[in-house]
């Protein structure tokens, strides 16, 4: 959609005025990016080029970024940190749809009595710090033998995400119109029905937004993986750290790793970007 | 008159009518809780739980190295907890880092989202390009600033400050705040901007139109009608951004490893447990300490967060 002039007139801007904060805007774009673009940049360096004063210009190669997925014995390895970080961050976020789909259900389309106490509850156990229970956490996942397995990671992603996904979809399940339900129980159509043909093809891109947030924190956590599951069995933000106390010139294997550890998540956010303009605001000010 | 234990023959109607309203709102209170049971259950399981056992690791004088309790020692870890100044440090980096983390990145965002909510050239990909950071891993987003921004040797921010003339700077090791909190200002800035964005979008265009054709001005409109409607969003937005904020932990493990002016309350209390201290009752009390704090200051943000529902309600 383009402006007319009459519009733009109507809007307080000249054609120079849009034209100049168009370019600021792509200026402050490219200054955000500017980090990334040099971390990729710096992976396709040697070492010897990368551990110098930094310089645009060089002759690009693939080596760093095959040292960085080498798998070293006795070292986490490209291939098992990523399957490890999948493993853990699609079975969590499985289990935090499953558990929060019909909790969000229960606080909006057919309400307990106490709706609002129980959304309270949810999110103020965000307001606790992770830290604060780490020792406890980990002297349980020490007694119960959870210690260096993928289930604790599961167990704490899933509660780590949960109230946010809880309070994201209770949300969207507002955002259904009541007298389609009423309708629809009118005419005789059962709960699974009412479910299945009413409520989630108008919820269906809240769960997708709310999957994929869920999938950014839980693919980016670092400190439960690096207390709970430091060695073998770990994810890639604990691969990627340990790429960096290897000794010697690292700089380019680094930002190979880097990349790669990023990567699943940045295409996942370019793809959804504008659903998850809509997720973050949470229908909260619907 | 002999008690007669076997069906009553004809029961008053009334009674059986009250009965069977009471048993059906029995169901349906049932009914409704059921579907929430599963997320409740394992939220205070996983949540709750870890915290009562906190409580009672506080009350001991309990180490792993050297192996010592755990022994009752009452409230002793407390007021040694209290009493450590650089406990009081990491508290005051803690409130300083979270307070300009989320203004500065709510000023930015705002302004990122303002400047992108107009049709220019090649808008979706400036979107595109400004979101990446918030995707960025926060370990990532360390490393890379650390290394290859500020460092003063290969960052290229000091290959420009050179560039220009002036000595290069080591800023992490000489303004280890500042350098964080940029770090995390970049990540949360594309974050506010999503949330305005939204609000901006959510702008009810027949009273955009309608001040347009009454000539307001454009500073007029901004400050009229869409800074109150943005209102609630940046509420949204500075109770988020201080929930994940106050408990920022990554940048400063990879960045500077702690240390004056970065150690924070979460990096604290890390060292004293499982980071090295291993003094299981003292970070425990540590620990406590926060929950208060924080339960104090969540209280008001739960406020604010109370307004957006009643909001929410009344629409």
């Amino acid at each position: 959609m383009t402006l007319s002039a009459g519009d733009r007139k109507l809007r307080g801007q000249s054609r120079w005025g849009t034209l100049a904060l168009g370019i600021v805007t792509w200026l402050v774009a490219a200054l955000f990016f500017f980090p990334v673009f040099w971390m990729v940049l710096n992976s396709f360096k040697t070492e010897l080029v990368a551990n110098t004063k930094p310089v645009l210009l060089f002759e690009p190669t693939l080596e760093r970024w095959q040292a960085a997925t080498e798998s070293i014995p006795g070292l986490l390895s490209f291939s098992e940190a990523f399957y490890n970080s999948f493993l853990v961050v699609i079975v969590s976020t499985l289990l935090v749809l499953v558990m929060a789909i019909p909790a969000a259900y229960a606080l909006s389309i057919y309400p307990i009595k106490n709706w609002r106490d129980a959304l309270f509850f949810f999110i103020s156990t965000k307001f606790l710090p992770v830290v604060a229970a780490i020792l406890p956490l980990w002297y349980m996942a020490k007694e119960l033998g959870l210690l260096n397995t993928h289930l604790v990671l599961i167990i704490l992603y899933t509660a780590m995400n949960l109230p946010l996904a809880v309070w994201m979809l209770n949300s969207f399940f507002n955002e259904v119109p009541r007298e389609l339900i009423e309708a629809a129980q009118m005419d005789g159509t059962g709960l699974l029905g009412q479910i299945k043909d009413v409520m989630l093809p108008i919820v269906a891109p809240g769960i997708a937004a709310t999957a994929l947030l869920c999938f950014i924190f839980a693919w980016n956590e670092f400190f439960l993986a690096v207390q709970l599951n430091p060695v073998e069995g770990s994810t890639v933000p604990v691969w990627v750290s340990t790429s960096v106390t290897t000794r010697g010139q690292f700089m380019a294997k680094l930002s190979a790793a880097s990349t790669l550890a990023v990567l699943p998540v940045v295409i996942a956010g370019w793809v959804a970007q504008k659903r998850m303009i809509r997720g973050l605001s949470m229908g909260a000010i619907k | 008159v002999t008690a007669y234990a076997g069906p009553v023959a004809d029961p008053d109607p009334a009674a059986t009518r009250a009965a069977a309203i009471a048993e059906f709102q029995r169901r349906d209170r049932r009914r409704r809780r059921l579907p929430l049971l599963p997320a409740l259950l394992f939220t205070i399981l996983v949540t709750q739980v870890p915290f009562v056992l906190n409580i009672w690791i506080s009350l001991q004088d309990w180490t792993i190295v050297p192996p010592r309790g755990p022994d009752f020692t009452g409230i002793e870890n407390f007021t040694l907890g209290y009493s450590n100044p650089f406990f009081l440090d990491a508290v005051m980096v803690s409130i300083t880092q979270t307070v300009a983390a989320v203004l500065l990145s709510l000023l930015i965002g705002t302004g990122l989202a303002l400047l992108l909510d107009r049709q220019f050239f090649g808008r979706g990909i400036a979107r595109t390009l400004l979101i990446t950071p918030f995707l960025i891993m926060p370990v990532v987003a360390g490393i890379l600033w650390k290394n290859q921004i500020f460092n003063s040797t290969f960052g290229v921010l000091n290959a420009v400050i050179e560039g220009l003339g002036f000595d290069a700077i080591p800023f992490v090791e000489r303004y280890p705040f500042w350098s964080i909190v940029t770090v995390l200002v970049w990540q949360w800035s594309p974050f506010m901007m999503l949330i305005i964005l939204a609000g901006l979008q959510g702008q009810p265009t027949d009273i955009l139109e309608a001040a347009r054709v009454d000539r307001a001005s454009s500073r007029g409109i901004f400050t009229q009608i869409t800074l109150p409607l943005l209102r609630p969003y940046m509420e949204l937005g500075i109770v988020l951004g201080s929930i994940y904020l106050l408990q920022v932990f990554d940048q400063v493990d990879v960045m500077t490893g702690g240390g004056p002016g970065s150690t924070n309350v979460p990096y604290f209390v890390y060292q004293r447990s499982i980071g090295g201290g291993w003094d299981f009752g003292l970070a425990a009390a540590y620990s406590i300490i926060v929950v208060i704090a924080t339960i104090i200051i969540a209280t008001f943000a739960l406020r604010v967060l109370s307004s957006l529902f009643h909001r929410q309600e009344s629409v």
